[in-house]
């Protein structure tokens, strides 16, 4: 089955027009990313999946259900967005355990205090930082609070807006080897956003590259791999890559 | 002892309460580092001791004539001097500590609420909610604080529950820009997109997510403000619109020793000096909350 389809995907930012008639589908397991330079719609698409960008036209279907534009309750146990700067994305005057234990109070999720436990273990948390604020943890670890806080509703689906671009090179490491791990323990979705191509191919199966707003090729990492993208902008991509070994 | 701060200063805090009575003493040691600010806390402190033990703190009866006594010098016997009704003044102005400061807290507690929420909802939801409530916040804005408060007095009737209610309508409305301003630079950001996409009510998202980081700017606010509050039901008590005779109410004390100024000069100075220490206090104290509290001064809360 197919975890996400979108069709004909038009995204507005007041007057301006986003993205362009952008197609796409997801399989359920895949891990999937968009790639481009910035400016070209990779996270917009994202936000208007997740619910934050509300004015699209087109259909977005997940897990066989179609989407409205706006969050709803029943779309966020199955799907989760992690962000790119763990900076922000965590309330300052929130400790982990209060992050964490939001979205269990959101949906009546009972069982608070082992829930926590255990999503902490599976992304890496040692036990210690449960009750620190963010300003005591850092960026990698922040990082994890906030993939933990996303996989804490259990959700199939997780949105990846470049989520290692604000990390050292090292800790960015570290969080590839987790993502790629959840999925494989947690059997996830992904949709990745990012512009590091490196990235794509350590743990993405199939990519999209975005320009303009359009999607100008769909390929899978293999091609990536082996520097056989076709569209002229793709190839001026990876050639422009610095991480990339093609 | 030493325990205690290192159970308080524990890096990997094992307990909700644990961590948030940790941040609690970092600022207050950080205010403790502050000079003026304890300057200011202890002017405070000694304003709220006043008020609590008036009765054994006071030398005379706040209200007791003794027209044989009036209009006395300081002295051993009268600290501060007598009025022109023969009363202690020092014993009034420690009773006036109790005005002052009901008038203080219950401004507060009424303005600052109101002026959070309204600034909070406004910001949050923008568009026509935030043009009516901003709209309304404007109308109260554009009139001297004073004035209106005067407007509401002489219609509700003089009287403290009156004077505490005009000011309290005279001030939220600066508390409720504040609000706004504040909601606006948090209401983009990552961390409140993260809990809306869990599927949170706006209820909860302003509630536990927005408040909370506007507190801090409205603690300092309403601090720097209570030496303004203090003044204007000084100067409400001053026409005779606050606090009615024979309380001892500092401004309506200043007003009282007007006439005798010249050649009596303790009757209106020993009040007013009152007035500039405890509203030099508050200021002090907000100066030193802004330096512990403030966002911006990042990552040492």
């Amino acid at each position: 089955m197919s975890a996400l389809t979108i069709e004909n995907l038009d995204i507005c930012y007041g007057e301006s027009k986003v993205t362009h008639d952008i197609n796409l589908s997801v399989a359920e397991g895949e891990s999937f990313a968009l790639v481009g330079e910035s400016g070209s719609g990779k996270t917009t698409v994202l936000r208007a999946i997740a619910g934050i960008a509300t004015s699209w036209t087109g259909s977005i279907t997940a897990f066989g259900q179609a989407r409205s534009p706006g969050i709803d309750r029943g779309f966020a146990r199955q799907c989760q967005m992690v962000f790119q700067d763990p900076y922000g994305s965590l309330h300052p005057r929130k400790t982990v355990d209060a992050t964490l234990s939001e979205p269990l109070a959101i949906h009546g999720i009972a069982d608070n205090g082992e829930r926590v436990d255990e999503v902490m273990q599976s992304v890496g948390l040692d036990r210690r930082f449960r009750f620190r604020f963010p300003h005591q943890l850092s960026g990698g670890q922040r990082q994890r609070v906030a993939i933990a806080r996303a996989l804490i509703l259990r959700p199939k689906l997780l949105l990846l807006d470049e989520p290692t671009s604000a990390l050292d090179v090292s800790v960015q490491a570290e969080i590839l080897n987790l993502l790629k791990r959840l999925r494989r323990e947690q059997g996830l979705t992904y949709l990745m956003v990012t512009h590091n191509l490196a990235v794509v191919s350590f743990l993405c199966d199939r990519l999209a590259v975005m320009r303009h707003g359009r999607i100008v090729e769909v390929a899978s990492a293999d091609q990536l791999k082996r520097g056989a993208l076709e569209d002229p902008y793709s190839r001026e991509l990876i050639q422009f890559s610095p991480s990339h070994p093609a | 002892m030493a325990t205690t701060r290192d159970w308080l200063l524990d890096d990997s805090p094992s307990s909700r309460l644990q961590a948030r009575l940790g941040r609690g003493y970092r600022l207050s040691r950080a205010l403790m580092r502050n000079p003026l600010a304890m300057v200011g806390a202890l002017i405070v402190l000694a304003l709220i001791l006043a008020a609590l033990f008036a009765p054994w703190i006071a030398t005379h009866s706040p209200i007791t004539q003794d027209l044989a006594m009036r209009l006395k010098p300081p002295s051993a016997e009268y600290w501060m001097g007598t009025d022109e009704l023969g009363r202690d003044i020092w014993s009034r102005v420690v009773y006036g500590a109790r005005i002052t400061l009901m008038i203080v807290m219950l401004v507060a507690v009424l303005a600052a609420p109101v002026g959070l929420v309204i600034g909070a909802i406004a910001g949050y939801y923008g568009g026509w909610v935030d043009r009516i409530l901003m709209g309304i916040t404007d109308i109260f804005l554009s009139m001297p604080k004073l004035i209106l408060a005067l407007a509401f007095v002489a219609a509700l009737g003089p009287g403290i529950q009156n004077a505490i209610i005009a000011i309290a309508i005279a001030t939220w409305p600066g508390y409720a820009r504040i609000a706004r301003a504040e909601t606006l630079t948090i209401r983009n950001s990552e961390f409140v997109s993260a809990v809306e996409l869990q599927g949170a009510s706006s209820f909860r998202v302003i509630v536990n997510h927005i408040l909370p980081l506007c507190s801090s700017s409205m603690i300092i606010r309403v601090t720097l403000d209570m030496a303004g509050i203090i003044l204007t039901a000084a100067g409400l008590g001053f026409i005779g619109l606050g606090a009615q005779p024979p309380l001892p109410e500092w401004g309506a004390m200043i007003s009282r020793g007007r006439s005798f100024i010249l050649n009596e000069w303790w009757v209106a100075t020993m009040p007013g000096f009152a007035i500039v220490i405890v509203s030099l206090g508050f200021c002090f104290l907000g100066d030193g909350l802004r330096d512990v509290l403030d966002p911006k001064h990042g990552d040492r809360q």
